[in-house]
């Protein structure tokens, strides 16, 4: 019984997002479910519907799947955004986990208490500049195309933007010493489908408010 | 130029040791360059062979593969330990996520603070019995079969019976309530080669030695 995705979170970014900015590139229309209070979340425990107690949880293709890479896998697969071969999908992977782990280290300066916030994103500012950022800009240069894998768009692409405005927000001037990532924010942006998202009034969620 | 995988990591089983398992479950012979001190993770990282600076890192098909996920889900597929297709495989990642969530708290206990790990123990220990092991008897007791998925093996019954090894290493009685998980660790213990693989003198790591750990922290500053 096909239909819309369901996503099931929060009214907020999360560990959401990245699902709702892939489904947004493959030009998917899904619906939202939001938790917002204690009993929503009890509901969806007690009627089984989270594997381990937690969301995201997206219900897709009859199945209730939760865990973030297994939602973003699946809907990769779905929508051919995920390479062509297995090499293609093991350099995929490898990007695409240093961008989760460095989009984890933005959240927690999100969620952290009040007092650890500046260390944390003092920790996310050098760990952009030293090791991610560079990271990527060496990977479009070391073979100067238009897409990070294969020569095309891939769930990577959509991954790296995402991650790349995160940085923008924290700190415009981090971006400045890489121009070929600079330039796959422009282009990946004015995708049609990428475009659209990142107009209001999309589902993309606005930065969390510490409050 | 294929030869056998190359495996770079401390002497331990940290991230690295679920691809031990993996492979071994694979019957694929490897070899390891282990990571003593400092100059040896300074020169990995001179060379540019790690994206991240970080390590594990895997040598295989002309690829210098880091994250652990990366190089986990191109051994699966090389071996044909991933499913059959995508919907098997979102049950896969699924449940191998949740194992990673499990096997993640354990090495936090590892290289946690002395003064904060009793309670990190409680809190793991906590989340096994209500929240992992329960999941995992219940698949297999939704189906009745002998795998996880998909009636045959694959790389997640290879995640599970691992870290049900180290659930009983941690507290032998957190198993006694899911016979059908006792049976899985069983039935998987008994194919060749993981019993090679659990055999004295193969690849696989022994459990942390906390001298050594505290060692490795003022060496590589963690």
């Amino acid at each position: 019984m096909a239909g819309k995705p369901v996503l099931h979170y929060f009214n907020g970014r999360g560990r959401m997002e990245g699902i709702r900015w892939l489904l947004a590139a493959a030009g998917v229309e899904f619906e939202e479910k939001f938790i917002e209070a204690p009993a929503d979340m009890e509901k969806l425990i007690k009627d089984g519907s989270l594997m381990f107690q937690q969301v995201p949880m997206v219900e897709i293709d009859g199945m209730k799947l939760v865990q973030t890479r297994a939602i973003l896998n699946y809907i990769a697969t779905k929508y051919d955004l995920y390479g062509k071969d297995a090499k293609e999908r093991a350099l995929i992977d490898m990007y695409t986990e240093g961008i989760v782990d460095l989009t984890e280290m933005i959240l927690q300066s999100v969620i952290c208490p009040a007092d650890q916030r500046e260390a944390k994103i003092t920790l996310v500012k050098e760990k952009s500049k030293n090791r991610y950022l560079p990271a990527f800009e060496k990977v479009l240069k070391s073979h100067g195309q238009d897409y990070l894998v294969g020569n095309r768009l891939t769930r990577v692409d959509i991954h790296l933007l995402e991650v790349l405005l995160y940085v923008e927000e924290i700190d415009s001037s981090l971006l400045a010493p890489f121009p070929l990532l600079k330039a796959l924010k422009s282009r990946i942006s004015s995708l049609p489908n990428v475009k659209k998202f990142l107009q209001p009034g999309s589902q993309r969620k606005p930065p969390h408010d510490p409050k």
